[in-house]
C-alpha cells in the first residue's frame, strides 16, 4: 500500500478555521455595536467591552488565523516536502491543545482574568499550555522538513518556519512573569514601567510581523501559484525580501510608543526601521501579484483568485499605511484615534481573513475528495460581500480617525481647545454605526462560507481522503 | 555622548555601542544585499525569465526574474533616508543627532510659542476681579472652553455634577461660593473626609442616624429619629454643626436640603454614614497657572448668577 499524507489534522484545523472565524467576528460585531450603542453592555460585567474586546482579538488572531495557519502549514509542508507529517501523535496533540487554549481563553477573558498585555492577555497557566503546544508544532513542522524527499526547501516553508520560530521567542519573552496565584490566575510581568511597554510592543508588533504577515505570506506563496497555475514570479525577490523582512520587522515595535516615556532614540530608531520595512513588505506583494501575470484572465472566472489577489492588494495597502503612520508627525495625529483601528482591520480583514478564506476554498474540497466547492457562485457572492464589508469598515474608521485627530488638536483664537473630548465622541457616532454595518456584512459572508463548506463535505460523493505521496521526482 | 545612563536605564556603556553597531551594520547589510542583486538575473530584451529548475508538489515552480528596478530604488532610498535621519535625530543611542532634537525640547518650544501667542490675554484678565469678569462675555467664553477641557470629566459638560462630584449650577457650596473661595478650591484643591461610623454606631444606631438626617429634609423612614438625633449631637455636630447646616471651612455639607453630593437616597446616606467618604478635588494651581484659574473661577461664579 502506498503511503499517504496526513490530512486528518489539516481537515480538523480547516473546519475550525471556519468555526472560529464566525465566533471571532460575531464577538467583533457585538463590541462594535456596544461602541455605537453602549446600552448593549446590559450592565453585565462579562459582556462589557473591556472583557469582550480581548476575546475578539484573541479569537480572530489566534483561533481563526491560528487554525488557518496550522491547517495550511501542515498541508504545505507535507506536499512540498513529499513527506508525511513527522510525529503524527504530536500533530494531533497540537490540534486538541490549540482548541483547549482557545476554549480556556473564551472562558477566562470574559471572567476578567487578564495580564492586560495586548494580544497576550492570557494568564500564566494558559501561557504554559500554549508554549507546550507551540513547541510541539515546531517539532512536527521542522521534523517534516528534515525528513523531506525534495532537496530544496520551498519558499512558503521559509516563511512558515520563521513564523513558528519567532512567535515562540516572542511569546516566551513577553509572557515572562512571576506567578503569584494558581486558582486566582494572577501573575506579575517580569518587566516594569517603560521597559514593560517596550517588551510588550516588541511582542505586539512582531505578532503582526511574524504571525499575521510571515505566516500568511507562507500561505500566499503556496496557494497563489497553485490557484493561478503559474510559477512564482521571482525566486531572487523572494530570497531578498524574506531576509530583509525578517531582519527589519523585529525593530519596528517602538512606533507604538511615539511621544511617550520611551527614550527619544528608541522612538526614532523604531520609526526609521518601520520606513525601511516598506520595501521588504512590498516584495511579497510584488511576488504575489506578478505570479498572476500571464493568467490575468482567470481572475474573471475564478473567485478564489479574486480573494487571493484582493488580499494581496490589501496587504500592500496596509504595509504602505503602516510605515506612514510610524512617521512621528503623522503618528502625532493618528495615535490613539480610530485610524489605527482602521489600519489594523485593513490588515486583519483585507489581508489575513481574505487570504485565509481564499486558501480554504481551494483546500477544503481537496481534503474531501472533491475538485471544487459545492457552489462557486456562493464563493463569488462571498467575495463581493467581504470586499464591501472591508471597505465600509476601513473607510468609516479612516474618516472617524482623522476627524478625531483633527478635533483633538483644533484650537480657538484664545488658545483654548475648540472641542471637548465628549464632542469628538459624539461626532464619531455615525462612523461607529457604519463600522458595525461593515463588520456585520463581513460576518454574514462567513455564514455563507459555513453553508458552502457544509454542503461540500456532506455531499454524497464527498469523503475524507488522504492523497498519496508521489515518488521523489529527483 | 548623551547621558545614556540617565535616559535609558542602561547599566553599562556596552549597550549603546551594541545598538549602534547592530543598527548601522544592519542598514549597511540591507544595502549590501541590494547592491549584490542589482544587476543579477537581468533578462535580455525579448527574452523571458527562466524557471530555477526546482519543482515541488507536481507543478510548483519559480521563475528567476530580476528584482524590479523601482522596488530596488525604493528600498535603497529608504535606507539612505534612514541613515540621514539617524545623523539628524537621536536614534543610535550613542549620539544625540546634529539637530539636538528631543521630545521634551519640542514640547517646551511649543509651550513657549503658545505662551507668547496667548499669554498676554490672561495677564490682562488678571487685572479685573472675578466678579467683574463673570459679566464679561469674552472672558466667560474662554472660561467655559477651559472648563470643557479640564473640568467636565468630573463635573459634567453642563457643570451639573454627578454622584460624588458637586453640581456647580445650584446654590449649594461645600467649600463656599464666593469668588475667592472658588479660586482657592481650584488652585489648591480640597479634601473632604467623612469618617466611617459603622463600627461605632452599629446597624441600629446607623439606622437611627439615617432616619434623623432624612427628617432634616422633611422625609420619613424607618428608625428612631430621636435616638438618631442624640447620636448626631454626640458624633456629627463637630463638623456638620448643631443645626446640621454644615461648615464650609471643612467642606461639611448642609444636611437640611435633599441634594447631597453623594446622593440623598436612603441607601446612599446609610453607606455614607457607615463607610465614610473621601472627596478629592485636585489642585490645578501648578498645572494651569493663575491666569487660567482666574477665568475658570469667573466662569464657575457666573453659573450661580444664572
Amino acid at each position: 500500500m502506498q503511503e499517504t499524507y496526513n490530512y486528518k489534522v489539516v481537515r480538523q484545523f480547516s473546519i475550525m478555521t471556519v468555526v472560529w472565524g464566525i465566533v471571532g467576528m460575531l464577538v467583533g460585531v457585538i463590541i462594535a455595536s456596544q461602541l455605537a450603542w453602549p446600552a448593549l453592555n446590559f450592565d453585565i460585567p462579562w459582556l462589557t467591552f473591556s472583557r469582550l474586546r480581548p476575546l475578539h482579538t484573541n479569537a480572530v488572531i489566534f483561533a481563526f488565523g491560528g487554525s488557518a495557519l496550522f491547517a495550511t502549514s501542515y498541508y504545505i509542508v507535507q506536499r512540498t516536502c513529499h513527506a508525511k507529517l513527522f510525529a503524527p501523535a504530536l500533530a494531533a496533540f497540537t490540534f486538541w491543545g490549540w482548541q483547549l487554549v482557545i476554549v480556556l481563553a473564551a472562558v477566562t477573558l470574559p471572567l476578567g482574568y487578564t495580564t492586560s498585555k495586548e494580544y497576550a492577555e492570557l494568564e500564566w497557566p494558559i501561557d504554559i499550555l500554549l508554549t507546550v503546544v507551540w513547541v510541539s508544532y515546531a517539532i512536527v513542522f521542522f521534523g517534516t522538513i528534515v525528513k523531506r524527499k525534495v532537496k530544496h526547501i520551498y519558499v512558503a516553508n521559509w516563511f512558515l518556519g520563521s513564523f513558528i520560530l519567532t512567535v515562540a521567542v516572542l511569546h516566551l519573552g513577553n509572557s515572562a512573569a512571576l506567578p503569584v496565584s494558581l486558582m486566582g490566575m494572577k501573575s506579575y510581568s517580569a518587566y516594569a514601567g517603560v521597559q514593560d511597554a517596550m517588551v510588550q510592543w516588541w511582542y505586539g508588533h512582531n505578532a503582526v510581523g511574524f504571525f499575521l504577515t510571515a505566516g500568511f505570506l507562507g500561505m500566499m506563496y503556496y496557494f497563489m501559484p497553485k490557484a493561478a497555475g503559474r510559477p512564482v514570479y521571482s525566486y531572487r525577490l523572494s530570497v531578498v525580501h524574506f531576509w530583509a523582512l525578517a531582519f527589519t520587522y523585529i525593530w519596528a515595535g517602538p512606533h507604538h510608543l511615539m511621544y511617550t516615556a520611551l527614550p527619544d532614540w528608541t522612538q526614532s530608531l523604531g520609526m526609521v526601521m518601520s520606513l525601511i520595512l516598506l520595501a521588504p513588505s512590498w516584495g511579497g506583494m510584488i511576488n504575489g501579484i506578478m505570479t498572476l501575470s500571464g493568467a490575468w484572465d482567470k481572475l474573471r472566472t475564478d473567485p478564489i483568485l479574486k480573494f487571493l489577489v484582493v488580499a494581496i492588494s490589501f496587504y500592500g495597502m496596509s504595509t504602505f499605511e503602516g510605515p506612514m503612520m510610524a512617521i512621528k508627525t503623522v503618528n502625532a495625529l493618528s495615535h490613539y484615534t480610530d485610524w489605527t483601528i482602521g489600519h489594523v482591520h485593513a490588515g486583519a480583514l483585507g489581508w489575513v481573513a481574505m487570504i485565509s478564506i481564499g486558501s480554504m476554498y481551494f483546500l477544503i474540497p481537496r481534503l474531501f475528495g472533491k475538485t471544487e466547492m459545492y457552489s462557486v457562485r456562493l464563493i463569488e457572492t462571498h467575495f463581493w460581500i467581504s470586499t464591501l464589508g472591508v471597505v465600509l469598515y476601513i473607510a468609516s474608521m479612516w474618516i472617524s480617525g482623522v476627524m478625531q485627530g483633527l478635533m483633538w488638536r483644533a484650537t480657538n483664537a484664545d488658545g483654548t481647545l475648540t472641542y471637548s473630548f465628549i464632542e469628538s465622541v459624539a461626532a464619531m457616532h455615525p462612523f461607529y454605526v457604519t463600522r458595525t454595518l461593515g463588520g456585520l456584512v463581513f460576518f454574514s459572508g462567513m455564514l455563507l462560507m459555513a453553508y458552502n463548506v457544509w454542503k461540500t463535505i456532506k455531499a454524497d460523493d464527498a469523503s475524507p481522503v488522504d492523497a498519496i505521496i508521489p515518488e521523489p521526482a529527483h | 555622548m548623551p547621558e545614556y545612563d540617565l535616559m535609558s536605564d542602561f547599566t553599562s556603556p556596552f549597550w549603546p555601542w551594541f545598538i549602534f553597531i547592530v543598527t548601522i551594520g544592519g542598514i549597511f547589510w540591507c544595502f549590501y544585499l541590494l547592491m549584490s542583486q542589482k544587476n543579477a538575473g537581468d533578462v535580455a530584451e525579448g527574452q523571458e525569465a527562466q524557471p530555477t529548475g526546482h519543482k515541488w508538489d507536481d507543478d510548483l515552480e519559480e521563475l528567476n526574474n530580476p528584482l524590479p528596478r523601482w522596488w530596488l530604488q525604493m528600498f535603497i532610498a529608504t535606507n539612505i533616508f534612514g541613515l540621514v535621519y539617524l545623523v539628524l535625530y537621536p536614534g543610535i543611542a550613542v549620539f544625540d543627532g546634529v539637530l539636538g532634537w528631543s521630545q521634551v525640547g519640542q514640547y517646551n518650544t511649543e509651550m513657549e510659542v503658545a505662551e507668547e501667542k496667548y499669554g498676554a490675554q490672561y495677564v490682562n484678565y488678571l487685572k479685573q476681579d472675578v466678579v467683574t469678569l463673570a459679566k464679561n462675555k469674552d472672558a466667560i467664553t474662554t472660561g467655559s472652553r477651559l472648563f470643557s477641557t479640564y473640568c467636565t470629566q468630573c463635573h459634567g459638560s453642563d457643570a451639573g455634577g454627578g454622584p460624588g462630584f458637586p453640581n456647580l449650577r445650584d446654590s449649594h457650596w461645600l467649600w463656599g461660593g464666593e469668588a475667592a473661595q472658588i479660586k482657592q478650591t481650584i488652585t489648591s484643591g480640597r479634601l473632604g473626609a467623612m469618617p466611617a461610623w459603622g463600627a461605632v454606631l452599629g446597624d441600629d444606631g446607623a439606622n437611627n442616624v439615617v432616619a434623623y438626617v432624612m427628617s432634616l429634609s422633611g422625609r420619613k423612614t424607618s428608625g428612631d429619629v430621636d435616638a438618631g438625633k442624640e447620636k448626631f449631637q454626640q458624633l456629627c455636630v463637630a463638623c456638620h454643626g448643631a443645626e446640621a447646616k454644615g461648615n464650609i471651612a471643612l467642606g461639611a455639607p448642609d444636611l437640611t436640603d435633599d441634594s447631597l453630593v453623594y446622593g440623598s437616597s436612603r441607601r446612599t446616606i446609610e453607606k455614607t454614614i457607615k463607610e465614610g467618604r473621601n472627596g478629592r478635588m485636585p489642585a490645578f494651581g501648578e498645572f494651569l497657572g493663575e491666569g487660567k484659574i482666574h477665568l475658570l473661577s469667573a466662569y464657575v461664579y457666573s453659573l450661580s448668577l444664572e
